[in-house]
């Protein structure tokens, strides 16, 4: 990152900060995108991520620190940023009372096309975004996944080469996240670059090409999804016993004998063994034979975003020793929910 | 059932370049989005007709209402009642009329679509003025419904036709002025029906405390003095004069500079509140 000159950054913010009552402030954060790029910004619910991206698109006063969009100054220049930039918003932001292509054809003449073109591209947009045989109904009537795709096209119409999508699927159904999620790539193929909030630590996964993690106005990890999972430790022994009654009796050996935190899994008889090595997994597979602990399976895997995730914004003083608790583990398996 | 982004299909981009864009709206641009957003307004009204139900209804209502209650016991008789009433309906339906402008835009601005307008590179102010340039209909609306219910009841304004179109332009454009304080009281207020409560509060006393429907000389001396400073009754004094007379008097005059007033004081306001609202 380091190695980036100034000028290819699509955003550049050092020191954000944004006062509040309490919740939803953001407190000093930078955040650095590149041209091209797509970083997604992950955080549980209330930890300052809208307010950030509300600043950054002007729709916010920034209390402290400095941004700029493609070059532009947000806070000197705003009505060149807002030129620059296609919103869509947590709630589908398009007017209830007026068809789809009413909507594209009022946005259109608003960033100032021509009447002519502004049809032309209503049209263009709804044939690519599969709302054609809609596009006479009012809003009203649509689906939540139809708001949020006729959302996103809105926010297309200007060709803007910075786009930011804030939670573009909370709340849609898994095909319409699906969908949402290959319309981001094909923004991507076009050359956009893509500034994105999520809760949802699989969406960072597959679209983000890097994650900045925000907890309580805070910046807590940054880097590829990669890097972030080898941050946790570089991989994870899942083991699951023939005899499901001599769970405790196996993690309570690794803890003594060799000194892991293996936690037990909601599964009956598994339990998973972190390890600094994918080495060290050999090592415990023989502790286990040699006391007679026969398996029914084993598997060596890298640590999921999850694991990341609830280590990196758990309570920050004792995260180390709490993510290798069971109550920690079980709660992976839900974290979606649980931090929603 | 979807199509999505195809690639390979989509046209190719026109790149912004920042450097060449200008760092604010021109003064044309705002009065071709203010014009957009006018248009969206009377969209609005069209599929909500029920929203023009105070201006339909209003006039009719309260002129004869007003005419028959108190036209004995003011004027004597209810036709010698009219060419003071029918002004003072005429100023107080566009009070009331300007209202409905502050509560819808309230309403409208808890809608994520006014996110949307916050968002895009347009005048901060076209959002605001575009429903009042589209309200512009209800107040010819109310206007118009008015005398016409006093011409069907007798009222013979002494103005002429040219009176009357210049008493009708003035209403039209006291409404339009002074819905810019309930355009600012929508962008400050919570909730519509703060707007609504804060509006009623505002507009009874103004209406009431007039010369809408009594004449001045009547009332204790204390009350006289508020009335006469009491804007509303310089414009219903102005109509007054055009309706009844013809004449385009120094009320006029002064009730043009007092919407002025209004405009330059009120406009800023609400464009800057609004600006500011998280």
């Amino acid at each position: 990152m380091t190695s980036t000159p100034p000028t290819d950054l699509a955003v550049d913010a050092r020191g954000l900060v944004k006062t509040f009552a309490a919740q939803r402030a953001v407190f000093g954060v930078d955040l650095q995108v590149r041209r091209g790029e797509v970083l997604g910004v992950l955080g549980p619910n209330g930890a300052g991520k809208t307010t950030m991206l509300s600043m950054l698109a002007t729709l916010l006063p920034i209390d402290g620190g400095r941004a700029s969009v493609l070059g532009v100054d947000v806070a000197r220049d705003p009505h060149r940023v807002r030129r620059l930039l296609g919103v869509t918003g947590q709630y589908a932001s398009v007017d209830e009372n007026l068809t789809a292509t009413e909507n594209l054809r009022l946005f259109g003449r608003l960033l100032g096309l021509p009447r002519a073109q502004a049809r032309a591209r209503a049209d263009e947009l709804l044939e690519q975004f599969g709302l054609t045989d809609a596009a006479g109904r009012p809003i009203s009537q649509f689906s939540g996944g139809m708001r949020r795709r006729l959302d996103l096209a809105t926010s297309l119409i200007s060709h803007p080469p910075l786009i930011f999508l804030d939670e573009p699927t909370t709340g849609l159904d898994p095909r319409t996240r699906g969908q949402m999620w290959d319309t981001v790539r094909g923004l991507v193929a076009e050359g956009c670059t893509i500034l994105l909030t999520t809760q949802y630590l699989d969406e960072a996964d597959q679209l983000a090409d890097r994650v900045a993690v925000i907890d309580h106005g805070r910046k807590v990890a940054e880097g590829t999804p990669e890097q972030l999972k080898s941050s946790v430790g570089s991989s994870t022994l899942q083991v699951r016993l023939a005899d499901a009654a001599r769970t405790s009796e196996a993690v309570g050996l690794l803890r003594e004998r060799a000194g892991l935190a293996p936690s037990a899994s909601p599964e009956s008889g598994a339990f998973s063994v972190p390890l600094t090595e994918p080495d060290g997994a050999a090592d415990v597979l023989l502790l286990l034979r040699d006391q007679g602990l026969s398996l029914a399976s084993a598997a060596l895997a890298k640590p999921s975003l999850d694991e990341v995730f609830l280590a990196l914004t758990g309570d920050r003083t004792t995260r180390t020793e709490t993510m290798r608790t069971e109550t920690m583990r079980t709660e992976t398996d839900t974290s979606t929910e649980e931090v929603a | 059932m979807t199509t999505l982004t195809d690639p390979a299909q989509a046209p190719a981009r026109s790149w912004v370049d920042p450097a060449t864009t200008a760092p604010a709206p021109t003064l044309r641009e705002t009065w071709e989005q203010t014009l957009s957003l006018a248009g969206r307004a009377l969209l609005r009204m069209r599929r909500n007709p029920e929203t023009m139900f105070d201006v339909v209804v209003q006039p009719l209502l309260f002129t004869a209402m007003f005419a028959y209650i108190f036209g004995g016991a003011i004027s004597g008789d209810v036709s010698s009642y009219l060419p003071l009433l029918i002004p003072g309906i005429l100023g107080q339906t566009a009070l009331t009329a300007c209202m409905a402008t502050g509560t819808q835009l309230r309403e409208d601005m808890d809608k994520g679509v006014f996110d949307r307008f916050r968002s895009l590179p347009i005048a901060r102010i076209a959002p605001l003025a575009g429903p009042a340039v589209a309200d512009l209909l209800r107040y010819a609306i109310a206007a118009t419904l008015t005398i016409l219910t006093g011409v069907l009841m007798g009222y013979r304004p002494g103005g002429g036709v040219l009176g009357i179109a210049g008493g009708w332009l003035l209403v039209v454009v006291a409404g339009w002025s002074l819905s810019w304080i309930f355009t600012w009281l929508g962008t400050v207020a919570r909730s519509a029906q703060a707007v609504q409560g804060i509006s009623m509060m505002i507009m009874f006393p103004l209406t009431f405390l007039s010369n809408a429907f009594v004449p001045v000389d009547t009332l204790p001396g204390w009350l006289a003095a508020f009335v006469q400073v009491n804007p509303v009754s310089h414009v219903i004094s102005a109509v007054r004069d055009l309706l009844n007379t013809g004449q385009v008097t120094g009320e006029v005059g002064i009730a043009l500079l007092g919407c002025a007033v209004v405009v330059a004081v009120f406009a800023p306001l609400a464009v800057r509140s609004y600006s500011r609202k998280v």
